[in-house]
């Protein structure tokens, strides 16, 4: 939804758009990152979610300064390069209200922080994951980065020999159970996923090509903005359907959904994620289907974006280690502390 | 007579009378052999003989095969720091057996298997041999027990030699394997054969003996670990991540035993998280994501693995949040000596985090400090939102040790300046504003809200970049120097809240003795001894970094001053020498760091050496 559309309207909250925003960006002018702020923004204000019940996590990087820029009345942590993926899962232990929203960039999670990416993902802390992957880093100047082309030639660091990480694929591979690819030029569905995502219980990982304007947006880089609009491939409309909306529901036509034209898939909450086919057939339930979909992508060159894998979240990471359902950092010192009397018991077991 | 350590030698010689609870043994196995069993079997039977009593396992860095080393050492006086040598070797590992009993003192005693035939090389020691496969067979004992059921052959001929009564044995396997019957039988049986074979066999020819005294009564035996573990649990620690890392390991494991403790009766859900992280680096992000939103978080490990962690320490030192690390230290640099005892990360962990980092540092000294620190470890974190490092060592964490009775915390869980969403609007009310880094009580700590508070102007953003005190990002210079001097005001405060040191003084005595950590019973036996011999000292020791205001005038009001310490470069010393303006030429630094605890021995005769000139 266009930031002009909403001027003096309110969401469910009693919030205007302009309530959802952050700081003045200070990104190059054009940035990709930019955009999916502004889809942040405009998808939090369409649902209305509640600001001051999300945290907003990133590392270190252009896009892990994006954060600053939207949802100003979310506590934010910038932690250190690579790493937000532990210090989301320390935030998320401490605390399982919160709604996690993960900044990260193709350095922070494809490079240094790959292992903690994928232990994040192994874990199912329960966040949506970022990724505004564009090919190289920008506030290094333009070295490649680990999901970049082969083959691709930079300005100074001449031509890039060694193949790409495909970040969504390794996602898949690594348990995650909400994997999608998307183009930070295509809004309306970057907006969709991130709607997805949020509903979604456990970690859900969006890896959006996101173009840099300074250093890699030439457009034989597929991380361009002139590639990404000629070659974009989006599998499915993707549609989240709230809870209780059963009307639309009904419309529903069974025999285009067996055909795979229309493929539902029930969230956590009881909303539905309804992806009505647009491009080549893909039903994201399947795991192994949707790793040779990128294998084939790969291979073929194709930019495939939409959701690529989902299925029912497994247990999350608090769930699986049995946590109080008060979140920890809410325990008051008598849930806290044993007593005299289990200090005195365990004391005579010593003697 | 010769030094301390070596009481019975000389009596032996010149008067062959009966030593009693006075002396010390070596107990030489395979690792992996299982002998930590029948070596705390023999522990815990002495102190329920109420006999003084400590175990120290020198072990290898080895899962099984290398040869393994354990003391223990008897002393009615209550002394239980680690001695350089024992009257009594139990030579149960061939291939160590030649060096174990050459390093015996005239008149010592070799307890050893039958079966090896074993010259007898030496005509000034004792020997007594036992056969260990024979004794065994006559038992049915499946073929993976059979080897550590062969140790309690010498706690049975111990027992018999040197007075243990058997039924104390028992006792002591009841505990060891927490009541279990089949166990509990299947190695008494072979004690037992083994006292009464020696019982009928050997001729006591030695004058060493237990006797049952009352010195135990009412005290604890426990490692330093298990007592660290306990004092997270009973100071509300609610995450724990970590990554395994000897010798840190143990203690997490006790966290891992005990977390029924933490199980809320109410829903039979825990209260705490425990996840074991994929590197340190993930431990430290975990515990500081998780501090950050408001859990007591913490996290053990040692040197390696606080190497790793270095990067979080210092984010969490400037972005100002509240995390306790444990650093079971050992060996260093490297990977160094992975299972020997140092206290020779204690720098690195008052600097840790590039830039102008000072970190609050804890030394616990006993087990019950190991207990004590580890709920007040929280408070300190919370209270001056910061990290808080407490530095055991391998001597202290993975042995056991006797101690009083824990002490229940007398004071509430300190929470520090959270404001929650009433007192947020209270404190906006009465201020006009609340900004996360503003220094509103002079004492350089902030008030934080924790995230998902409900109120439009609780968020602030975290993070290791240059901030104002609003918390707004900001590369202006001054902001950053007036961050730093705030940093600067908290790190001078906490001097005033740490542990203060524990002091032994007298202005009549010229000395000054200054030590810290698993140091103290060595160095409480070198003082009797060296005030024996006329050389009276005081003693600082030191509980926590920034020294407190009272260590500057202890060093001052010396005219010698020795700084005590197991590290090589003398590390505690180096801090003394930044932090106390005068000049301190009289203070000298005596450090061993050879990776074993300290012996009263070697503190004794460095002393004394410099005392004599």
């Amino acid at each position: 939804m266009a930031a002009n559309r909403t001027i003096g309207k309110t969401n469910a909250l009693g919030l205007t758009r302009e309530d959802y925003k952050g700081g003045k960006s200070t990104l190059c002018p054009g940035c990709g990152h930019d955009s999916i702020s502004n889809q942040i923004i405009s998808v939090a204000y369409d649902v209305g979610l509640k600001q001051e019940n999300v945290i907003k996590l990133s590392g270190i990087g252009c896009s892990s300064k994006t954060p600053a820029y939207f949802l100003g009345r979310s506590h934010a942590f910038n932690a250190i390069h690579g790493r937000m993926p532990s210090v989301a899962t320390g935030a998320t232990l401490a605390n399982h209200d919160l709604v996690a929203i993960g900044v990260s960039g193709d350095g922070d999670s494809g490079s240094i922080g790959f292992g903690q990416f994928k232990h994040l993902i192994r874990r199912n802390v329960p966040m949506v994951y970022i990724i505004e992957n564009n090919g190289v880093y920008g506030l290094t100047k333009g070295q490649f980065s680990a999901t970049a082309d082969a083959g691709q030639v930079l300005k100074y660091y001449g031509r890039n020999e060694l193949p790409p990480i495909d970040l969504a694929l390794e996602a898949i591979i690594g348990g995650a159970t909400f994997v999608a690819r998307s183009f930070s030029g295509h809004a309306e569905q970057v907006r969709s996923l991130l709607k997805a995502a949020l509903a979604h219980r456990g970690t859900a990982v969006i890896d959006i090509i996101s173009p840099c304007v300074t250093f890699n947006n030439t457009p034989t880089s597929s991380k361009s903005y002139d590639y990404g609009k000629a070659h974009e491939i989006a599998l499915h409309e993707i549609e989240l359907i709230p809870e209780g909306f059963v009307p639309e529901r009904e419309e529903i036509n069974i025999q285009d959904y067996e055909e795979g034209q229309i493929i539902e898939v029930e969230m956590h909450d009881g909303s539905y994620i309804r992806l009505k086919k647009v491009g080549p057939d893909h039903d994201p339930r399947s795991r192994v289907r949707a790793m040779e979909l990128l294998e084939k992508a790969g291979v073929e060159q194709l930019f495939l974006t939409g959701l690529l894998y989902y299925e029912e979240p497994r247990p999350t990471l608090g769930e699986t280690l049995n946590l109080t359902d008060t979140p920890l950092a809410h325990l008051p010192e008598h849930k806290l502390r044993p007593s005299k009397e289990a200090l005195d018991k365990l004391m005579q077991g010593l003697m | 007579m010769g030094v301390i350590d070596m009481p019975a030698e000389s009596q032996l010689q010149e008067t062959g009378k009966p030593i009693v609870n006075d002396f010390a043994f070596m107990v030489a196995t395979k690792n992996g052999s299982g002998s930590q069993t029948s070596n705390m079997a023999l522990v815990r039977a002495l102190f329920k003989m109420g006999i003084p009593v400590n175990g120290k396992n020198l072990f290898p860095s080895n899962i099984k095969g290398l040869p393994t080393w354990y003391t223990i050492r008897v002393s009615k006086d209550g002394y239980t720091a680690r001695r350089a040598t024992t009257e009594i070797v139990i030579a149960f590992n061939e291939s160590t057996a030649a060096e174990d009993i050459a390093g015996l003192p005239s008149g010592g005693v070799c307890i050893l298997p039958q079966e090896w035939n074993w010259g007898h090389t030496r005509e000034d020691i004792t020997y007594y041999e036992v056969p260990v496969k024979d004794t065994v067979k006559a038992f049915d004992i499946p073929t993976e027990r059979r080897e550590q059921v062969s140790n309690m052959v010498y706690v049975g001929a111990v027992a018999r030699l040197f007075d243990i009564p058997l039924e104390l044995t028992r006792k002591a396997l009841m505990d060891q394997f927490g009541g279990k019957e089949k166990p509990v039988t299947m190695n008494y049986q072979v004690i037992e054969a083994a006292y009464n074979w020696a019982a009928e066999n050997l001729v006591k020819s030695d004058p060493f003996h237990f006797a049952p005294m009352d010195k135990t009564k009412g005290k604890i035996i426990i490692t330093g670990n298990e007592a660290a573990a306990l004092g997270a649990l009973f100071g509300g620690v609610m995450v724990v991540a970590w990554y395994p890392i000897t010798p840190s390991t143990s203690l997490v494991d006790a966290i891992i035993e005990n977390r029924h403790l933490r199980t809320d009766p109410d829903t039979g859900k825990d209260t705490v998280a425990i996840i074991q992280a994929e590197d340190e680096i993930a431990a430290a992000g975990t515990i500081v994501g998780a501090g950050w939103a408001g859990a007591r978080a913490m996290t053990a490990t040692s040197g390696p693995g606080l190497s790793l962690m270095a990067e979080f320490a210092g984010l969490a030192y400037f972005a100002e949040i509240p995390i306790v690390i444990w650093d079971v230290t050992r060996m260093g640099p490297s990977t160094g000596l992975p299972t020997r005892t140092s206290q020779g990360d204690i720098l690195f962990a008052y600097f840790i985090g590039h830039g102008d980092t000072r970190q609050i540092c804890l030394l616990p000294g006993s087990v019950e400090e190991c207990f004590e620190f580890g709920w007040r470890a929280f408070d300190l974190a919370e209270q001056f939102q910061t990290p808080v490092i407490v530095l055991s060592d391998l001597d202290l964490g993975m042995n056991n040790w006797m101690a009083e009775p824990f002490t229940y915390p007398n004071q509430p869980l300190n929470r520090g300046k959270v404001l929650d969403k009433a007192a947020l609007e209270k404190f906006i009310a009465e201020k006009g504003e609340w900004y996360r880094y503003r220094d509103y009580d002079k004492d350089g700590v902030g008030y934080r809200t924790l995230p998902g508070t409900d109120h439009p102007r609780a968020a602030y953003f975290t993070r290791g970049t240059g901030h104002d005190d609003r918390a707004v990002y900001s590369e202006r210079s001054d902001d950053w120097v007036e961050n730093m001097a705030r940093l600067h005001r908290k790190f001078e405060t906490t001097r005033h809240h740490v542990p203060a040191p524990v002091v032994d003084y007298d202005a009549a005595r010229k000395v000054g003795i200054i030590s810290y950590g698993s140091n103290d019973p060595a160095v409480c036996e070198a003082r009797d001894r060296l005030a024996a011999e006329g050389i009276e000292t005081n003693y600082l020791r030191l509980r926590a970094l920034p020294l407190s205001p009272e260590v500057r005038d202890f060093v001052m009001n010396h005219e010698r001053v020795y700084v005590i310490e197991n590290n090589f470069d003398g590390q505690l010393c180096q801090v003394l020498r930044i932090e106390v303006p005068e000049d301190t030429t009289h203070m000298r630094s005596l450090a061993l760091g050879d990776g074993l605890p300290m012996t009263p021995k070697w503190i004794y005769e460095n002393v004394k050496r410099y005392e004599d000139k």
